[in-house]
């Protein structure tokens, strides 16, 4: 197992390579001058010039390149221009924001997509599949920010139910002692209790839109991986052993349907987790997606590069425990990996 | 010997986009205890369905539309569902063709063996993976321990047979349903897998279906012969007198079509035609009669279906 992990990520360091190449090079290649930029719109040539060289963008390009490699081996991911904050602290705060939105927006998602995948494929054509059918279509043709915006107007402006939409904690709660970044979980490890229910107050909508947006891949994959398992040869000698109906699904055919369950959700969450800037602006979220696009709008080299590295070392990581999960779920696979 | 399993008048129907398919027809025959009977016909004659119909286990889009099934004196077409998932694997079980998809991939062969023993409750779940040890080791699995923790992907085709067996005798069943077993072995697993069975079923006192295309392997295991064709049972009888003077013209050309020791290759004759589409077959008429050379202006009319029973009896206006 521990050398199976160790492989796959000494295969990973040429992608990871690869990935800063291309970010350096992009970045580079981008429009806009952010020596020009940061100088204001009344600094003149001379001004821009000192900044350009203060920031080193008068060097060459493969100059620029070795340095910025030198930095990050040395753990340093540069600079933000707009904050003026380093990179590394600033996406230390916010990835857990984005990590913890995803995370509950997916967990609720797969507590709905999956029995409702379950009940569509086991009963087809009854109103359990319509209705998945219905969710399903709704879920996928509705934008994330309207969903998002539909939510708050709803249970904020309207029914009062949740607070007001400003991040990830009320303001007059102080942030919980910072252990894993994740609030939910550093205020039940510091045993607050009100924290813990102000910071899942500020999460449920947000999350919710998350779960709404990702709900229709899951269910469809679930229901379809279902019926495909269901009318497997298996499953019928399963019945002629007269098995129970919930044997039958859930030992014998859900767990044969896991796989490709496995892989999208692998897909969303890696997804989801840089690309939704746009439920991260309706609800003021201080995650990495809205931190990258602002860097991006602001020609801001440094927090991209860091923001795009990030996420190529987390699918690392997200592709090596889903591998993992394949490992443990089909044995088959187990000799090949 | 006494009845274990009367098959009366059984018609099923299959909703398709196509159109209603009436797979089955006034289909009769019955099975005595611990009487080995072969189902025989070609492909899509309907010998899958009626045992499809008797386990209970039909698609969703089959029904049966008319007929009893009478199982042990239960008749399985009023039970409800709940009886007869007791029934299944305790009293009557099956076996399938291609043995290796027919087992859960991804589950431990003893697993899925203590499953049928646990579902049926006459073990203490303490006691289940060394009863499925017991059982491997009945069906000549090499190494049972061992191999009671092995996957199906680690077993070969034959292996796979013999695990499937295991679990269809796993609670002893008075009737043993065998789906075309040895389809997907080769030859010698088949006759090794076939010796298993017999054997198995003669030890337990066991009546077993045997449903194949193999008139050879019929007559080499069986007692009793009924022969189907597009959903009819067109001849039964006791298997010796059956292949040695087929009454039925489909019987006889199943015959003429099937290798036997003395009959040179070039010999063997197909039967002219193929299953007429049972989504437009008139009720209660032959539906060989468009493939039969024997046919007569009176071959239209209605034929009074086989009644189940141990006869040899033909579906036929104009008999051999």
């Amino acid at each position: 197992m521990l050398t199976l992990i160790g492989r796959r990520l000494a295969a990973a360091i040429p992608s990871v390579i690869g990935v800063v190449v291309v970010t350096f090079v992009l970045t580079r290649a981008l429009p806009g001058d952010p020596a020009a930029y940061f100088a204001g719109p009344n600094a003149d040539a001379k001004a821009i010039a000192e900044i350009r060289t203060a920031l080193g963008l008068d060097r060459s390009l493969p100059e620029q390149f070795v340095r910025y490699v030198g930095d990050l081996l040395r753990g340093d991911l540069g600079q933000s221009l707009s904050t003026g904050r380093p990179v590394l602290v600033e996406l230390a705060s916010r990835l857990p924001a984005s990590l913890e939105l995803t995370l509950l927006g997916l967990v609720i998602s797969l507590a709905i997509a999956l029995p409702l995948g379950i009940l569509a494929a086991t009963r087809p054509n009854s109103w359990v599949d319509h209705l998945c059918r219905v969710i399903v279509t709704l879920g996928v043709s509705m934008p994330t920010f309207f969903t998002g915006l539909v939510l708050v107007y709803v249970f904020y402006f309207l029914l009062g139910w949740s607070p007001a939409p400003l991040g990830r904690l009320d303001a007059f709660f102080s942030s919980p002692p910072d252990r894993t970044g994740l609030y939910l979980v550093d205020s039940l490890l510091a045993g607050d209790a009100e924290t813990f229910v102000a910071a899942a107050g500020q999460l449920v909508l947000p999350a919710a839109t998350l779960a709404i947006f990702t709900l229709a891949p899951l269910a469809r994959m679930t229901r379809a991986s279902m019926l495909a398992v269901l009318s497997a040869d298996f499953i019928r000698t399963a019945r002629a052993s007269g098995l129970s109906g919930g044997t039958v699904v859930f030992a014998y055919a859900f767990r044969n349907a896991m796989l490709p369950v496995v892989t999208t959700l692998g897909m969303v969450f890696s997804f989801l987790l840089g690309a939704n800037v746009l439920v991260e602006k309706v609800f003021a979220w201080p995650g990495i997606g809205s931190y990258a696009i602002e860097a991006l709008i602001a020609a801001d080299y440094a927090p991209i590069q860091g923001f795009v590295l990030t996420m190529a070392l987390l699918y690392v990581v997200l592709n090596l425990s889903i591998d993992l999960l394949y490992g443990i779920i089909d044995p088959r696979l187990e000799p090949a990996a | 010997m006494s009845e274990l399993l009367r098959v009366e008048n059984l018609s099923v129907a299959f909703r398709t986009r196509g159109g209603i398919v009436r797979a089955l027809e006034t289909v009769s025959f019955s099975i005595a205890r611990g009487e080995t009977v072969a189902l025989v016909g070609e492909s899509g004659s309907g010998k899958s369905v009626t045992a499809y119909a008797a386990m209970g286990i039909l698609d969703p889009a089959g029904q049966v539309t008319g007929g009893r099934i009478v199982f042990d004196g239960i008749d399985l077409t009023e039970a409800s569902e709940r009886e007869i998932e007791d029934l299944r694997g305790r009293e009557m079980s099956m076996i399938f063709q291609n043995p290796r998809a027919a087992l859960n991939p991804i589950r431990r062969i003893g697993t899925q063996i203590a499953d049928v023993l646990l579902r049926h409750g006459n073990i203490r779940r303490a006691d289940a993976p060394a009863e499925a040890v017991r059982l491997l080791a009945q069906v000549g699995i090499p190494d049972p321990a061992r191999r009671s923790r092995a996957y199906p992907f680690e077993l070969s085709g034959g292996m796979c047979q013999r695990v499937m067996i295991a679990i269809a005798l796993a609670c002893a069943p008075s009737l043993l349903i065998a789906d075309e077993p040895t389809t997907g072995l080769d030859v010698t697993t088949q006759a090794v897998a076939m010796d298993l069975v017999r054997d198995l079923a003669r030890e337990r006192q066991m009546a077993t279906l045997l449903i194949t295309h193999d008139l050879a392997l019929a007559s080499e295991y069986c007692d009793r012969v009924v022969v189907m064709h597009a959903g009819h049972v067109v001849e039964s009888g006791p298997v010796a007198e059956l292949l040695a003077a087929p009454r039925h013209p489909y019987t006889a050309r199943l015959l003429a079509a099937t290798p036997r020791p003395g009959i040179a290759l070039g010999d063997l004759a197909a039967i002219p035609g193929e299953l007429p589409d049972l989504r437009r077959a008139a009720a209660g008429v032959c539906r060989f009669a468009g493939r039969c050379d024997r046919r007569r202006d009176d071959c239209a009319g209605s034929l009074p279906p086989i009644p189940p029973g141990p006869l040899h009896d033909a579906a036929c206006w104009n008999p051999l």
